[in-house]
């Protein structure tokens, strides 16, 4: 059942094609909308048991040799999870329901992907083998990347596409191999078995780098400094999509990885400072460059950049609860934990519904563009109201959900000093504190410069009213949660977030981090924290118009896009130039380059096996006819030396190789002496028909130098070969080993039912090798019927 | 090279003989493979000439019209039914490619031999005659 729920979107993606056909083009989303609805509803009934602290594992065993099975694990983190997924996952299809137009877009794929991504996030947060997990986390890339192309005629849309797949392919691969570094400890993939064995973990001699690897793919993910680029660049996708994978649910994959993998890592202090670092930086980038923005959604995507960087910086103060010793520590450190994942769901409500809101301001005006918009208080009095709530919450004002959290979090700040080192801690709360300003100065932009201000139709291409009902509902819907979390705070908190923290901080006593929040605390601290970053903000958003006018501040794009850009023109070039050196264009240096890597490759195991064995005289009487034979082949070879025309060298190519298959039949390998012969034929022909496409043999006047070098090289690859040869026939016969033929003879009847040796080994014993030989075989048949029939004839685009 | 297309009589019966004096023998090879000098390369390369053969003796178009075959569609054909040959193993819960045989008694014909390995080879087969007419018959048709 589980299992079926969270492999649910990925088979209804499957049918979409055959829906979409169906109904001829109408309006698939409604149907499309059952799918998260009752995946919401059912993982609800889950919250009863989860919230009295049970946990569900179900197995489904998958590749049992390798220790891979699909382990659906339910705990409160997963939980937590699920219903984000599903929940937003239900409004945003709603949205998309009347935000994509079923005449204009390619609905069918819009919903494949978007059900392909629900299916894959599930996975994620719902699967105890790391390898499942890996699994579905690439398709998240994956499904990611298609949703930003989904506009894919457009050349940002897939420029934004490629960004976003390099740079989280990228980490995801880092984490596969931090993966099998923590497998290589610990002998498991189940996160659960691992964290069963994290002591001994800890100590483990690949621990930091498994720890660094499994951090850059959830930084990567998570858009963290410096990998934070591709999410502006994402918000190419139609804003549904951004709202649900690119604020809400994907980019909180990575925070989803770091608190699973707390109990394992969270000991080390170098995953504390490495978070608290990075989420420090990145939170405060992010709100920094939002206020350079231009573009709603520019803005948006910076600001969620910052608030994944407050998450990371709140997990990582959590970690601190696993370092330091004594209950009172360890309470204040669980609070952190606590309000990540408040703030984490928070953070949902408010942004997604601000999305959509930029979505309808984009609908309904035609632009996105803050220089433009204004006055639309009075037009779009619904969308007005709630981009109020978003922003304020946002920004941290009560009564909102927002507020709370930034309350905590100033807690979380504070609450660093009771570590070793005390005051010094300081800086970070300060320098948090100050990214709290600029947040609340752009969100102060947002609001100011789309809704107040003077109405001018004339900036707008179309008439601009209030957007249809249907397109608000989801907003709506949003919006109220983000006021009804603010007015009471306590409503996920036992059941749902409690059981989460219990899952980050498993060895933690709960009666330690259970307590309430209250939207009220009395004058504290923080409060007045809170009262600074409106003041100052203010005064940010007041002095913005004279500060945004030059330099720095003026530039729109972020200044590290130009390492990501000279970078890939970099590999292009480097590339190219390699590619350049090896693909000279003449045969001749091909077979340089593969006889001398072959001979050599087989010399030097030869060499380090020490198995060189001198030639010796070989006793064996042999008739005399084999010795005319072998002296007919030297004689044509060097004749091959001095033959001028291609007639002539074909025919005394074929009298070494005739030879060759001469031998083979004298010694007994029919088989071989009739493939040699069959090759011989074809090869001939195709050299007959290759003919008239071959240059004038002219005589080309090489360097000495070059001479002696093919010289060299030539003998060197014939005496390779010749002691090669020798040396695989005596090695054996000097030290005694069994020959491997004598296990063909005596079982290739037995156990393949066959009496051709050379067959049942081709087509049974080691018929893998023919498989892929036939494969290449294939593909060269392949290759030359493309090569030929599409042959470059200069000036395409490649 | 121009296929050529006049020639008399006599030779174009006297081919004709060969042609298919060849791919009985090549199918002979194949079948034989497994027990006695052959099978699928070997039957697949004296199949290719055979058809070389013909496109020599009587040209693209009447040997096309003839044998209507794509051989890139041969070539793929042929790894499918190995590859899916191969996936038997899989199936029985076997290595991948493993290969079963077993020994039956039919009516009139006796105890026959029925082996996976033939059906493996087949693909062998089939892929070494696309591989070597797609190679020969685009080279050769090429224009330019």
């Amino acid at each position: 059942m589980l299992h079926g729920a969270i492999l649910s979107p990925l088979l209804f993606a499957l049918l979409l094609p055959l829906l979409f056909r169906w109904t001829r083009g109408r309006q698939i989303g409604w149907a499309v909308l059952l799918v998260p609805v009752s995946l919401f509803v059912y993982f609800a009934t889950h919250l009863p048991a989860i919230g009295r602290g049970e946990t569900i594992l179900r197995t489904l065993s998958w590749v049992p040799s390798l220790g891979i099975s699909f382990d659906a694990y339910v705990d409160g983190l997963g939980l937590l999870f699920a219903l984000l997924i599903t929940g937003v996952g239900a409004l945003v299809v709603l949205y998309a329901v009347f935000y994509l137009d079923r005449r204009k877009e390619q609905l069918h794929h819009f919903y494949f992907y978007l059900l392909l991504f629900m299916g894959a996030m599930l996975g994620i947060v719902l699967s105890d083998n790391l390898i499942i997990l890996y699994v579905f986390w690439e398709l998240t890339s994956l499904s990611s990347s298609l949703l930003v192309a989904f506009w894919y005629d457009r050349d940002r849309s897939v420029y934004g596409a490629r960004k976003s797949m390099l740079i989280t392919v990228f980490g995801g691969f880092a984490m596969l191999a931090g993966f099998i570094l923590l497998y290589l400890e610990g002998g498991t993939f189940s996160i659960q078995g691992l964290i069963a064995q994290a002591d001994s973990l800890f100590g483990s001699p690949l621990f930091y780098a498994a720890m660094v690897l499994v951090l850059l793919g959830a930084f990567t993910k998570s858009a963290q400094f410096p990998f934070h680029i591709w999410l502006p660049d994402a918000m190419e996708a139609p804003t549904p999509v951004s709202a649900y994978l690119h604020s809400a649910t994907m980019v909180k994959a990575g925070v989803y990885l770091v608190a699973r993998m707390m109990p394992i890592f969270g000991g080390s202090e170098v995953w504390f400072w490495a978070l608290l670092l990075t989420g420090l930086i990145t939170m405060c980038w992010g709100s920094v460059s939002a206020i350079r923005q231009h573009d709603l959604k520019g803005i948006l995507a910076f600001s969620t950049i910052s608030q994944l960087g407050l998450l990371m910086l709140l997990l990582g103060i959590g970690s601190a609860a696993m370092i330091t010793g004594g209950t009172a520590m360890e309470r204040v450190y669980a609070a952190a934990v606590t309000t990540a994942l408040v703030h984490l769901v928070n953070h949902a409500t408010f942004k997604g519904s601000l999305f959509m809101i930029v979505g309808i301001i984009d609908h309904e005006t035609g632009t996105r563009d803050i220089r433009r918009l204004g006055g639309l208080m009075t037009v779009m009095p619904i969308a007005f109201t709630v981009a109020l709530f978003g922003l304020s919450a946002m920004a941290g004002l009560p009564p909102f959900n927002g507020f709370i959290s930034k309350e905590m979090f100033f807690t979380a700040l504070i609450s660093l000093q009771e570590l070793p080192g005390g005051t010094a801690w300081l800086w970070v709360a300060v320098v948090g504190w100050l990214a709290s300003i600029f947040t609340f100065g752009y969100c102060a932009l947002m609001l100011g410069r789309t809704f107040t201000g003077k109405f001018q139709p004339h900036n707008f291409d179309q008439k601009v009213h209030e957007a249809p009902i249907g397109l608000l509902i989801s907003p709506i819907v949003l919006g109220s949660l983000v006021l009804l979390l603010g007015l009471f705070p306590n409503l996920l908190v036992p059941g749902l977030i409690e059981p989460a923290v219990a899952s980050i901080l498993p060895a933690l006593d709960p009666a330690l981090y259970s307590f309430r929040l209250y939207l009220w605390h009395g004058p504290s601290v923080e409060l007045g924290m809170s009262l600074g970053v409106v003041i100052l903000g203010l005064l940010l958003y007041r002095s913005l118009p004279r500060t945004a006018g030059g330099g720095w501040f003026s530039r729109e794009r972020d200044p590290l896009n130009r390492l990501y850009d000279g970078g890939l023109d970099a590999l292009t070039y480097s590339s190219e130039r390699i590619t350049g050196i090896q693909m000279t264009g003449r045969l001749r240096d091909y077979l340089v380059f593969m006889l001398t890597f072959t001979i050599g490759l087989a010399a030097y195991v030869f060499f380090r096996a020490d198995s060189f064995v001198a030639p010796a005289l070989i006793a064996a009487e042999a008739p005399l006819y084999v010795y005319g034979i072998a002296l007919l082949m030297i004689i044509a070879a060097f004749a091959l030396l001095r033959v001028r025309d291609r007639i002539s060298f074909i025919i005394v190519l074929g009298i070494v190789g005739l030879m060759i298959s001469l031998l083979f039949a004298i010694f007994s390998a029919q088989d071989l002496a009739l493939t040699q012969l069959l090759v011989e034929t074809v090869t001939v022909i195709l050299l007959m028909l290759a003919f008239r496409r071959l240059p004038e043999v002219t005589a080309e006047r090489i360097p000495a130098f070059s001479r002696l070098l093919k010289l060299a090289i030539s003998s060197a690859v014939g005496v390779g070969a010749f002691l090669i040869g020798v040396s695989a026939y005596s090695y054996r016969s000097e030290t005694g080993l069994t020959s491997i033929s004598d296990f063909f003879k005596e079982n290739s009847y037995k156990l393949a039912g066959g009496q051709n040796m050379v067959n049942v080994i081709l087509v049974d014993f080691r018929a893998l090798d023919t498989l892929l030989e036939i494969l290449v075989l294939g593909i060269v048949g392949i290759g030359i019927v493309m090569m030929v029939k599409h042959r470059f004839k200069g000036g395409e685009d490649v | 090279m121009r296929f050529s297309r006049e020639h008399d009589v006599m030779q174009r019966v006297f081919v004709t003989i060969v042609i298919c004096l060849l791919l009985a023998f090549s199918w002979y090879l194949f079948l034989a493979g497994h027990n006695r000098p052959g099978g699928g390369f070997i039957g697949g390369l004296m199949t290719a000439s055979a058809i070389v053969l013909m496109y020599m003796f009587f040209g693209a178009r009447e040997t096309e019209r003839v044998l209507r075959l794509s051989y890139p569609v041969v070539i793929a054909l042929g790894l499918l039914i190995a590859a899916a040959v191969s996936s038997l193993g899989l199936l029985a819960g076997d290595a991948f490619v493993t290969q079963y045989f077993d020994y039956v008694t039919l009516p009139l014909v006796g105890e026959l031999e029925l082996a996976t390995a033939i059906p493996f080879d087949f693909g062998v087969y089939l892929v070494v005659v696309g591989a070597t007419m797609a190679a020969t018959v685009t080279i050769a048709e090429d224009e330019d």
